[in-house]
């Protein structure tokens, strides 16, 4: 699977709260918490986004709350994946979980810049930025996560009986 | 090659003589645990899956304790759902308002969780368990969805950090301050993916609260969870609570750690994490005067009786300073009740602070005490991020309830340790 679209850049330890922010919880209709996608970080986020961009961040990205709607934000703002430095774990599990493409590549969360196109392979773990012709290269998801990416998300992995 | 608790529980349950860091397995759930918040989403994917009913009506557990009472009409369909979803499949341990509690107090006290269990919630505070010798990590909905229909998830083996901790902690330092100190020693990612392993001679003078407190926040350092070693006093708070029988697991000899930490805790002193990443723990004599707008002494990681009872016992016969709004938030009705026949809840009143019903409301900026612009709170809660507890302008210092409290009764970020020497004069 490759994803292409222009990156749009935050720094380190970008967390739940600023994705979407709790007071928004009260419901988890998605484009409801499209609309409100990193408003405490970034209150231009929702107004300039285009569909397929590229989310590009530092470490820890998704840090904080286990909060699901966190990933449907960002998917359903039109973002078609996120790279980052590192991503805390529950954020990592449900972006899998709900079909949210993400890749690990601190190279690259430091090489990409705001506005730069790249585009990101996720079989072959390559990510190109086309703006400046660098080329970085990560390691392709364990056979175990691609099943459930190839199955379209873990409910689809356990109806089509690859969990049991 | 040994193994860490954290691996021999995860070994047990996916019925595996062992494994190691890296490994993926699908494990056996004693506890799958949802809250009003989360539980909505995960019930619409459970619809999708077109089960006949949960794995087992025992081991689901679903508390009403975000946005409960409810705080607007969204709120209540939430809960409704939730309501809706456990009468049709006979969930046994559904809370709902008056027998509720703050999901992460309510559950030890229930005697839900056991030592050696294993066990997802859809809220990033489930490590609070580990607390108890579980396994216990915090999921997202879609995986508390597959964990209610099939009473398993995947994991992947997490290599592990220990912390051993030495002496015994100074009057005023709690578990809460032993807590703020790692995370600002190692960062809000410095356990990313990893476990992290409370040992070592000081845990005799650590209570469970304290160790609730301490595994409640792993997260905040990034980690899959926190476990303790089980201890006597752990088997004694599980006898008291009427938990199922322990199966204790305790590290091998030669289980791999990817670091040692031994860190004494006789020297750890009241210590604040400063806005806007709990790594950014300090102790007092670092920073100047800091004025405070509210207080709020609560949650899931201090909102239990110890949390009041070091609370009542520093605004007892004195008041809360002019201009500080002080909520009180008991985590669960029992704590509640019995925080009001000990007259904690009479010297809250009686300082000027309100008490509330059990919620998690104001923690993350939900309703019972949102900040406006520009607001500082000192919060006994876990995260402090920008815009946590309300206004993206607003500030959060986390820190201890005898922190929160002795702040409450000065207007400003304040040591209790200097409450004390004024007192004494």
């Amino acid at each position: 699977m490759k994803y292409r679209g222009n990156a749009i850049k935050y720094g380190d330890n970008v967390d739940t709260d600023v994705i979407i922010p709790a007071r928004y919880l009260n419901t988890s209709d998605h484009r409801e918490l499209a609309a409100h996608c990193m408003e405490d970080l970034d209150s231009s986020f929702v107004g300039r986004v285009k569909e397929g961009d590229i989310m590009v961040a530092g470490a820890n990205f998704g840090c904080g709350s286990s909060r699901e709607h966190a990933p449907i934000a960002i998917k359903a703002s039109g973002i078609s994946m996120v790279i980052a430095g590192s991503f805390a774990r529950i954020f990592y599990r449900n972006a899998i979980n709900i079909g949210l493409a993400i890749v690990e590549c601190p190279e690259a969360a430091a090489g990409i810049s705001e506005g730069d196109e790249v585009e990101a392979d996720m079989d072959s773990g390559i990510i190109r930025d086309l703006t400046t012709g660098k080329e970085y290269r990560t390691q392709p998801f364990p056979e175990f996560i691609q099943k459930i990416i190839e199955n379209g998300g873990l409910m689809q992995s356990v109806t089509n009986g690859i969990i049991k | 090659m040994g193994m860490t608790m954290t691996q021999k529980i995860l070994a047990a349950h996916s019925g595996l003589d062992t494994v190691s860091a890296g490994q993926l397995i699908l494990a056996e759930l004693d506890l799958v645990l949802g809250n009003d918040i989360t539980s909505p989403v995960a019930i619409k994917e459970f619809a999708k899956l077109g089960t006949d009913g949960v794995f087992d009506r025992d081991k689901v557990t679903m508390v009403m304790d975000h946005f409960v009472p409810n705080k607007d009409i969204k709120a209540a369909e939430q809960c409704r759902m939730c309501r809706g979803f456990c009468a049709e499949h006979g969930i046994t341990h559904f809370y709902d308002v008056g027998q509720m509690g703050i999901e992460h107090a309510l559950l030890p006290e229930k005697g839900l969780v056991t030592a050696g269990d294993c066990v997802i919630g859809a809220d990033s505070h489930t490590c609070t368990y580990g607390a108890l010798g579980a396994f216990s990590t915090g999921v997202g909905s879609t995986d508390m969805a597959c964990g209610m229909a099939t009473g398993k998830a995947w994991f992947r083996v997490p290599p592990a950090i220990r912390f051993v901790l030495a002496g015994k902690p100074r009057r005023y330092v709690s578990g809460k301050d032993i807590i703020l100190h790692i995370i600002g020693m190692i960062g809000v990612d410095g356990a990313l993916y990893s476990s992290m392993e409370f040992t070592g001679d000081g845990l005799k003078h650590l209570s469970v609260s304290d160790r609730l407190c301490i595994a409640n926040m792993a997260i905040e350092a990034g980690a899959k969870n926190g476990i303790f070693e089980v201890d006597d006093i752990t088997l004694e708070y599980l006898r008291l609570h009427g938990a199922a029988t322990p199966k204790i697991y305790s590290a091998d000899p030669d289980a791999s750690y990817e670091k040692t930490y031994t860190i004494d805790i006789s020297a750890i002193e009241p210590t604040v994490a400063f806005p806007h990443l709990p790594e950014n723990a300090k102790v007092f004599g670092e920073f100047g005067d800091i004025p405070i707008d509210q207080v709020v002494i609560g949650s899931c990681t201090n909102g239990r009786l110890e949390d009041l009872a070091a609370a009542a016992e520093i605004l007892k016969n004195r008041k809360c300073a002019k201009n500080v709004r002080v909520i009180v938030i008991p985590a669960t009705q029992r704590i509640y009740l019995e925080a009001l026949e000990r007259g904690y809840i009479r010297t809250f009143i009686e300082a000027g602070a309100v008490v509330s019903t059990p919620t998690c409301g104001p923690c993350l900026g939900g309703y019972m005490g949102v900040l406006a612009e520009g607001e500082r709170a000192v919060s006994t809660t876990n995260r402090n991020f920008v815009g946590r507890m309300g206004h993206p302008t607003s500030e959060v210092y986390l820190a201890s309830p005898a922190v929160a409290a002795a702040s409450a009764v000065t207007g400003r970020l304040t040591s209790p340790w200097e409450l004390e020497k004024e007192a004494a004069k």
